[in-house]
């Protein structure tokens, strides 16, 4: 272990982050550091803040930041647009992953997987090489070659569309991957498939935030670190124990905290 | 909407089509009177038919009114103030390609359309209309092996006058409407096509189209007969220079089918469109049609329509032979001040004829697009059927796209389906792709090659990915 901690490095920094989208503060100074390696879970009740702050440090154009910083390794990530922040290394794994009709899949994981390499400066793959790439990848969400052929989530059942969401995270090899409420709506051998997903492509140099309401990820996932957050900010960080004390104890004695503070 | 300052910033791609070939050519006064049409036809030799037809043509004319129920605004085109005739000057007989003035060649070299023989496709025969006059045809001798006849029309009216009497005005009548009989009044040059009984035409066919001048108007004719048991593909391509007047484009495209015979036509147009304060460009007032006269003969339009700064065209197919087929597949994408009102008529008289209509509509900047279609089932055609869907895509939110379908029907024993959507690219939908990387502009072009893919999956192969990558370029810089 010792060892390890001496190579880690900071991923991700934010820093009393504040965020409105059309006038309502939402993001009210959230403090948060990831490290290689490293695993965290964001818990807390439907409306606390964690969607946003996972759009914001993706991009989204509807939220603004009003003060506050985001860092990847080092850099300040406002000025990049959405598709400059993926290409540098973050990956948000969405809650409802969107149709896009008419876009076939392989092409928009081709395109995709093809941005994130360029930016790596590796090779760019053609047609053939990525379809060798891919199903290597498919493997690892168990997802049949037919999902490629198919238009973006188009028709997908939830499972589907998360495992798909798991499938480009395979792809891109993000340096930070937020994956919101991966296991809302699933069933449990979906979740299965989808949590050892995630755990395949989790590795020392990458780290991981995952969102959720629920223990039952994270008793396959197991994080380094949950906080919980209510009202836009962080209000508690603890390990793995706190998850399970949320599990046991709600959320009720959050809402007494924040009337406190 | 989304990400205004990255679309401010991105210039849009300057129309590549835009210059101007420096060649001499011979001109006639403006305006059009009795006088004008004479002239015309004195210079193209024809004979008293022919000259007859043009009269008549011009005569209709002076007594119908121009259209004004399309969903279109412009100023009123002033008729006189056009030329009706323009030629590059050239010797008057040309033998062959090596006769024809390089710079001619050249300009169609740079349009991609090389037409000596080193460098001509090898897979297309081509014939190139530059103003009012075809430059040349390829592959003339080859076709003609095979029975099959490709020229201008100037040549078939001369050559095949039997087939040209015959057909000419067959199906879209100088008096159909305002622009034909403008056209068939002053029509200089066009192509003419002639598929002999059960001959499958070994090469795809095609017109490229090239207004050079800016004040001369093109008035093209094209004439496609398919005899019984025979099949042609034909494509049809248009570019201008960019001014900054309008001109006037008004063609007449008829297409004949009998018995079993089959004829797929497509169109990429892509003329001067105006700059983005709707200067310029060119009034595309086209009157296409197809008349499936023999049993089960099929005739299927193709078009992407991305160019002129008003565009009126309805490509339509009368059935008429039992079993007899119509398609028309469309992509119309108007940008910054473009209007477009086309669409179809398909209009059933044989019974147990088909018809199938895909329309795409994409409206981006301050444009507005309409589809407008007519599906008339008569009393004869008992177990007719059509199917309709008409979707439309809207950039931005100063776009504007509507939906005209008329129905008729004079027959219970028949089916009529329309279906038809309004979608918006959804911030969402952009976002996510963005997420993964991939480009804003490449987003958008993403999701509108994916909205246009049922009826560019109906277009000849090198036409597909050529309107794909045209789509692209349109639309650079209009999200905002």
């Amino acid at each position: 272990m010792e060892s390890k901690k001496e190579i880690k490095q900071t991923l991700l920094e934010i820093s009393n982050l504040f965020a409105s989208t059309e006038n309502l503060t939402i993001l009210k100074g959230v403090n948060i550091k990831i490290n290689s390696g490293e695993i965290h879970a964001i818990m807390g009740r439907n409306g606390c803040g964690k969607s946003t702050l996972s759009k914001i440090i993706a991009g989204h154009p509807s939220y603004e930041i009003t003060s506050g910083k985001i860092e990847l390794c080092g850099n300040d990530i406002e000025p990049l647009e959405p598709e400059e922040r993926a290409q540098s290394g973050i990956f948000l794994g969405f809650q409802y992953p969107i149709e896009i009709p008419g876009v076939s899949n392989l092409e928009f994981l081709r395109v995709a997987t093809n941005a994130r390499r360029k930016f790596l400066k590796k090779e760019e793959l053609d047609t053939f090489e990525f379809e060798d790439f891919v199903k290597e990848k498919l493997d690892i969400v168990k997802m049949d070659s037919a999902f490629l052929s198919r238009s973006i989530n188009q028709g997908f059942s939830g499972g589907e569309k998360k495992r798909n969401e798991i499938l480009q995270m395979a792809l891109l090899e993000p340096k930070i991957a937020i994956l919101d409420e991966t296991d809302s709506g699933l069933d449990i051998d979906a979740l299965r498939i989808v949590a050892s997903g995630i755990k395949k492509i989790a590795n020392e140099n990458s780290g991981i935030i995952l969102i959720t309401h629920y223990q039952r990820l994270l008793d396959e996932i197991k994080p380094d670190f949950v906080h919980v957050m209510a009202d836009g900010k962080i209000i508690k960080t603890g390990d793995s124990n706190l998850a399970l004390e949320l599990e046991k104890n709600g959320y009720d004695w959050t809402d007494e905290f924040i009337n406190k503070n | 909407m989304v990400n205004e300052n990255l679309v401010d910033n991105i210039v849009s791609e300057p129309y590549k089509y835009g210059f101007v070939t420096e060649i001499e050519s011979e001109k006639i006064s403006k305006g059009i009177n009795e006088d004008i049409v004479r002239l015309i036809s004195s210079k193209k030799n024809e004979p008293d038919y022919l000259l007859n037809f043009r009269l008549n043509a011009f005569k209709k004319w002076k007594e119908l009114e121009e259209p004004n129920w399309a969903d279109l605004g412009y100023e009123k085109i002033d008729y006189q103030d056009i030329i009706y005739y323009s030629a590059p000057k050239q010797k008057d007989k040309i033998k062959s390609l090596d006769e024809v003035d390089p710079k001619l060649l050249e300009t169609f070299d740079k349009l991609g359309i090389p037409l000596t023989e080193q460098k001509r496709l090898t897979n297309v025969a081509v014939d190139a209309v530059f103003d009012s006059v075809s430059i040349a045809t390829t592959f003339k001798e080859q076709l003609a092996e095979h029975g099959v006849i490709f020229c201008s029309i100037s040549e078939a009216i001369k050559d095949h006058s039997d087939l040209i009497e015959k057909y000419l005005g067959s199906v879209i009548p100088a008096s159909d409407n305002y622009f034909a009989a403008l056209n068939s009044a002053v029509f200089s040059d066009g192509s003419f096509v002639y598929i002999p009984k059960n001959v499958t035409c070994p090469m795809d066919l095609s017109s490229y189209f090239r207004i050079n001048s800016g004040d001369s108007g093109q008035f093209e004719r094209t004439l496609i007969i398919a005899e019984e048991g025979s099949s042609v593909s034909y494509l049809e391509g248009c570019t201008a220079p960019m001014f900054d007047t309008n001109t006037l484009h008004a063609a007449v495209v008829e297409l004949i089918a009998l018995d079993d015979a089959s004829i797929k036509y497509s169109t990429v147009q892509n003329w001067y469109a105006g700059n983005e304060k709707g200067v310029g460009g060119i009034f595309n007032f086209v009157t296409k049609r197809g008349k499936c006269i023999g049993k089960r003969s099929k005739i299927s339009w193709s078009q992407v329509e991305t160019g002129s700064a008003i565009t009126w065209k309805y490509p339509s197919c009368i059935l008429i032979g039992e079993e007899s087929i119509g398609e028309f597949y469309s992509v119309a994408l108007t940008n910054n001040l473009q209007q477009a009102d086309t669409g179809t008529k398909m209009i059933h008289i044989g019974p147990k004829t088909k018809s199938t209509i895909v329309s795409k509509g994409i409206s981006a900047g301050h444009s507005s697009n309409s589809y407008r279609g007519l599906v008339k089932i008569g009393s004869q055609a008992k177990g007719a059927r059509n199917y309709s869907q008409c979707d439309s895509m809207l950039i931005g939110d100063k776009a504007a796209a509507n939906t005209f379908p008329y129905i008729q029907s004079q027959q219970p024993n028949s089916e009529v389906e329309h279906e038809a959507s309004t979608c918006r690219i959804s911030e969402d939908q952009l976002f996510y792709l963005q997420s993964r990387g991939i480009e804003f502009e490449e987003a958008v072009s993403m999701m509108v090659s994916g909205f246009c893919r049922d009826v560019f999956n109906q277009l000849p192969m090198e036409f597909a990915a050529e309107a794909d990558k045209l789509l692209s370029l349109k639309l650079e810089g209009s999200v905002g």
